[in-house]
């Protein structure tokens, strides 16, 4: 395996890592539902590609405009979210995608189907990032997005996104006001997803409508779910997981998607709440097992209790 | 401090709640009785802002509140007991309280949730659980405890017995004299009437969306009729 094959699955897991943040914002603290996070990966991604190749502007600038960018286009997004719920959110944001990619594949300002090639890299000081250079910018970045995701979990905002996602009603009788909070859950998705597009873009130096299709959506979605809803460890396992899986598999040649596929399907079956929920449920006997444990250690602790009593 | 002024409730064709009208004064506990889908709760629901009115006119405050969202309701200082308590299930119980406490100040805050602490000390023992996991008396106890937290005016409480033991019934109906005693105004909806003719000061019964008798419960004990009729007691 060389460095470069070994640096770039790790931005990917990375890139992915952030993407997996930000749709489990939205989905597992606020509890909207998008099956169309990839429109946001590919605001961020086309609008640095056509900030630095159509327009000519710096790196960096780009960067900020591009997040800033996806944000607000997020915000506008997370208009429908105000007026449907659940199933029919889901479809809105699936409609979203799919509006997304047409508009780059079809609207020439985009470049069509071909895309836009030719994203310069970042540079400091005139000295362009190189690969290895790049991976530790890229690690830089998700450090702060966990970092700030952390800081957000423990935030009033966080409180009311939970209450959001139990109950609505129930959120808006004690004070939470739902539109402000979706739209805050969708600004804060947007931009983290924005950035991971950037991120990505600027990696690959090409943008292409097919890059952030429906089925990227539900990559995403495979990433926090099999990691653990609304946890902040489960998204990054899963993006780890869900990147460097189908890498592990190659040796099965045309089978690799498949025994992928089966693995996800198994991990769902035996994992229902994910791998960080799955433990959190063994180790607080949420889940059946769990259960038994905790009864278990329950009986040895009383009978431990009685002894020293007597 | 609450104006009810014709208001009509439908779901499709069905009129759930037909032409009623009532008004509460501050520090003043309406208690309003009748059967199932008699349309308590969804007078209820519209009174917070949970369902919206066909017509008809709610005044809260000095404020037309008919078409207010129900957050903003909440931050006026309207509070609901939901039927059936709906706390946030997978959120501890501490975290219940800090949600409806968002609304105030830190030290006002601090004040209330020791006060409803004080009032509830099996939940203080039971701050860091979810709420999912606790008894059904005890979700009510959270249910009302959060409702108490925020900016609270009015207190809405819907079939706060329903389902408990007596003793858990005995338990919330002294909370609800308590709160009364501390001049907290209060509209309670209840299937118990008897319980809720002991602590009311105004009564309306409610049959197939509409008041049919209102008045003070002792006027409608006297008579044995009503008794019959209307409260089954």
């Amino acid at each position: 395996m060389s460095l470069d094959y070994f640096l770039t699955v790790s931005v990917f897991s990375m890139i992915n890592m952030i993407l997996a943040l930000s749709l489990n914002i939205l989905i597992g603290y606020a509890g909207q539902v998008s099956l169309g996070h990839a429109a946001f990966f590919g605001i961020g991604a086309y609008a640095s590609a056509i900030l630095t190749v159509k327009l000519g502007m710096g790196y960096w600038p780009a960067l900020l405009l591009s997040v800033f960018i996806s944000g607000l286009i997020g915000l506008l997004l997370g208009l429908p979210a105000l007026r449907v719920r659940e199933d029919f959110l889901v479809l809105a944001t699936i409609g979203v995608n799919f509006v997304v990619v047409s508009i780059f594949n079809y609207v020439k300002f985009f470049g069509g189907p071909y895309g836009i090639l030719g994203l310069p890299r970042p540079s400091l000081f005139g000295h362009a990032f190189t690969t290895r250079e790049y991976a530790l910018y890229v690690f830089l970045w998700t450090l702060v997005v966990v970092f700030l995701v952390h800081y957000l979990s423990n935030t009033y905002l966080k409180l009311g996104f939970d209450a959001l996602r139990e109950d609505e009603d129930a959120a808006e009788s004690v004070g939470v006001s739902s539109p402000r909070y979706k739209m805050y859950a969708f600004a804060i998705a947007g931009l983290l997803a924005g950035l991971a597009g950037n991120l990505w873009a600027h990696y690959m130096t090409v943008v292409f409508p097919d890059n952030f299709s429906f089925p990227v959506s539900i990559g995403i979605l495979t990433m926090v779910v099999i990691g653990g809803v609304g946890t902040l460890v489960g998204p990054l396992i899963g993006a780890i997981i869900v990147t460097i899986l189908p890498e592990v598999l190659r040796f099965a040649r045309d089978y690799r998607m498949l025994i992928y596929g089966l693995i996800i399907v198994f991990t769902m079956f035996f994992m229902p709440k994910g791998i960080v929920g799955s433990i959190k449920g063994l180790i607080f006997g949420d889940t059946p097992l769990g259960k038994k444990r905790v009864e278990k250690v329950r009986r040895i602790a009383g009978a431990q209790g009685r002894i020293a009593g007597r | 401090m609450l104006e009810v002024e014709k208001l009509c409730v439908r779901y499709g064709k069905i009129t759930a709640v037909d032409g009623v009208s009532f008004s509460l004064n501050e520090g003043e506990l309406l208690a309003i009785v009748g059967a199932n889908g008699a349309g308590k709760t969804s007078t209820l629901n519209a009174i917070m802002g949970l369902v919206k009115p066909h017509s008809g006119r709610i005044v809260f405050d000095g404020v037309d509140i008919t078409h207010l969202e129900p957050w903003k309701r909440a931050h006026m200082g309207i509070s609901i007991v939901p039927e059936g308590a709906r706390p946030f299930a997978d959120m501890t119980v501490i975290e219940n309280l800090e949600v409806a406490a968002m609304n105030i100040d830190k030290a006002e805050a601090k004040r209330k949730m020791e006060w409803v602490f004080e009032l509830f000390p099996r939940l203080a023992e039971r701050k860091k659980q979810l709420a999912k996991t606790l008894s059904g008396g005890e979700k009510q106890m959270l249910a009302i405890a959060r409702a108490l937290v925020g900016p609270v005016k009015l207190l809405i409480m819907d079939e706060v017995s329903l389902g408990l033991m007596p003793r858990l019934v005995t338990e919330m109906f002294k909370i609800i004299e308590r709160l009364k005693r501390e001049k907290l105004t209060m509209l309670l909806a209840e299937q118990n009437t008897k319980k809720a003719l002991q602590v009311a000061d105004k009564v309306c019964v409610m049959q197939n969306g509409s008041i049919v008798l209102e008045g003070r419960p002792q006027d409608l004990l006297d008579s044995e009729e009503i008794k019959k009729a209307y409260l089954g007691i």
